[in-house]
């Protein structure tokens, strides 16, 4: 189905999107928010700039957007794929709790902000550019991957990557040598086990965007993960 | 009615500037477009705009924009500006009658120059003493209030969606070489006329999308040097606060920069060029009760330039764009793209790092 919505708001928009029973395709897209919130299935292709919140609460299915998205993209995403051949603003991933959200470019400030997993649910955020301050702030779990690509002379991440993360792993494609961590991670190389995990994101990245898998592969990762497994054990209950 | 001070309202906003770097002029029909897409970021309860070059005719003169309650108050405030000022032209402000927009109150604009006798006699600088009048008649007269005292730029402003009170105060027919809007979603007074944005002082004008939560602490700072923060709201101190240190201290934009938006002493900390690090030790150590916390975005406006700022820890959306010799500025790339379809190099300053565009010189 083809959208044109240059003349929709947010409301009309999703009624239809909601209403959908296949795969659609919109143009003129221009700023409306909370495109394809909480659906399950089809395939949604955005052409023009999808507004804030794209894809929260995304339940299955999948969105792919050919230009830049705006703030909070995937947030409290559940399940389902998400797609940028461009950058994203601030806050992708939000309490992103399952799915996987792809960024061809780079990415704002809080990116996987308080991201969570459970059981089988592990959401993963794959930005190919840099990302901006507050990473992965209070990651609770699930992986963020940073590759840095085209980068040139920028830092791969900006300052205070990790405030509060209690949780979950992080990928940066760097020695990290210019990073400063909190002191509640430890950065480190990847174990065996880890770069084989990495290594089927990059290939779904590479895939996605067409880069070469061994080429990104062949520069230094250093991963980061929290101190504790249960930092808040027994803080407030004895369990 | 309940004013601003009266009553505090729990709750973004939006905003979005243009400017042009040779001095090409612009209707306001553009920067109003901007707006539509942010529509949900407003709630109806004030939207503003401020121009530059919109009036070439008096370049020379102050342009006063005020609100009165009624028409008694107008003629005591008139009253009052003809012992100071020479008035070279007063006339109401053209609007178009929309169902949207509603009790206006009397919206009337001077042309003016100082008396060169009060000035004298005062030992005051014209700017200082435009300030002060400014001041004085927000805090003295009762129903009046000055919304707007630069030269050759104007602010226009209302309750209402920023698209509708664009329409309202004919924007399409003023031509400018650089805007500003602002859509509110007040926060923590209610919508009245005056405390919609942009905040203005002389020339300088604000727009801002945030909650600052060292207000209090930035104004009592503030009115030990003359301002008066009459309306309550956050933005009003922060126009007072950059006229103060630009036009008062002195400082460069970048250094007001500084000063508002503090990198943190660990960021300092870790500065290798020692000049600039000993820099914002000294600016964070003068003024202090200067720091501005809590979230941001904001575009200051000024004779011939602009200055966009985030908050240290960018807790507010800014995107910055450009096309040919526009830059474009604003909460979201959906109004960027509005104003021009085709911008390039869409980036997001960092927290703190500020954007300065300058309309080259003589073309302004």
């Amino acid at each position: 189905m083809f959208l044109d919505v240059k003349d929709y708001d947010s409301k009309t928009l999703n009624d239809m999107l909601r209403k959908a029973k296949e795969d659609c395709s919109i143009t003129g897209c221009c700023g409306q928010r909370f495109i394809a919130a909480g659906i399950s299935n089809n395939h949604i292709t955005i052409d023009g700039i999808p507004g804030n919140a794209l894809g929260a609460y995304l339940n299955g299915a999948s969105i792919t957007v050919h230009a830049n998205a705006q703030d909070a993209v995937g947030d409290t995403m559940n399940a389902g794929k998400i797609v940028v051949h461009g950058s994203i603003g601030d806050t992708a991933g939000y309490a992103m709790r399952g799915g996987k959200i792809f960024v061809k470019g780079n990415a704002g400030y809080r990116a996987g902000i308080h991201m969570k997993a459970y059981r089988d649910k592990v959401p993963v955020l794959v930005i190919g550019g840099t990302a901006g301050s507050f990473l992965g702030e209070y990651q609770a779990g699930g992986v963020i991957v940073v590759l840095g690509l085209h980068a040139k002379n920028q830092k791969i991440v900006g300052n205070f990557p990790c405030t509060g993360m209690h949780g979950g792993k992080l990928f940066l494609r760097s020695d990290c040598r210019d990073i400063t961590f909190p002191t509640q991670v430890t950065s480190r190389l990847p174990e065996p086990e880890e770069l084989e995990e990495l290594c089927t994101y990059i290939s779904e990245y590479c895939a996605l965007f067409g880069y070469d898998t061994s080429e990104i592969l062949s520069s230094p990762f250093t991963v980061v993960t929290p101190d504790s497994h249960n930092p808040y054990k027994q803080m407030y209950v004895a369990n | 009615m309940k004013l601003e001070g009266q009553v505090r309202i729990p709750s973004g906003c939006a905003i979005a500037a243009v400017i042009s770097k040779e001095g090409n002029k612009m209707s306001g029909e553009g920067i109003r477009n901007a707006m539509k897409p942010m529509h949900d970021r407003s709630n109806g309860l004030g939207g503003g705009f401020a121009g530059y070059g919109i009036y070439p005719e008096y370049k020379d003169f102050y342009a006063l924009h005020l609100f009165f309650d009624q028409r008694a108050t107008r003629k005591s405030c008139e009253a009052f500006l003809k012992e100071r000022f020479e008035i070279v032209k007063s006339e109401m402000i053209p609007t178009r009658k929309i169902p949207a927009i509603t009790d206006e109150p009397i919206i009337w604009r001077y042309f003016v120059s100082p008396l060169k006798s009060t000035l004298a006699s005062l030992q005051l600088d014209e700017k200082e003493f435009v300030a002060r009048t400014v001041m004085e008649i927000n805090t003295e007269f009762k129903g009046a209030y000055v919304f707007s005292s630069g030269k050759n730029m104007g602010t226009f402003k209302a309750v209402g969606f920023p698209e509708d009170v664009g329409s309202f105060y004919r924007l399409e027919e003023y031509q400018g070489y650089s805007w500003t809007a602002h859509g509110r979603y007040p926060t923590n007074t209610p919508g009245w006329w005056g405390g919609a944005h942009p905040f203005t002082l002389l020339d300088w004008s604000i727009v801002h999308n945030g909650e600052i939560s060292s207000y209090d602490a930035n104004r009592r700072f503030i009115e030990m040097f003359g301002y008066k923060c009459n309306l309550q709201t956050d933005t009003e101190v922060i126009t007072y606060i950059m006229d103060y240190l630009l036009r008062v201290q002195g400082l460069s934009l970048e250094e007001a920069a500084s000063v508002i938006a503090a990198p943190f002493w660990s960021t300092i900390e870790r500065k290798t060029d020692i000049e600039d690090k000993q820099k914002h030790i000294y600016l964070r150590t003068l003024f202090s009760s200067l720091l501005i916390t809590g979230p941001f975005s904001i575009v200051l406006g000024y004779n011939g330039g602009l200055m966009a700022l985030n908050d240290r820890l960018k807790l507010r959306s800014m995107v910055v764009g450009e096309k040919d010799d526009k830059i474009y500025i604003a909460s979201e790339e959906a109004a960027i793209r509005t104003m021009e379809p085709n911008a390039k190099h869409i980036w997001a300053p960092s927290g703190g790092e500020p954007v300065i565009i300058q309309v080259k010189d003589g073309a302004y």
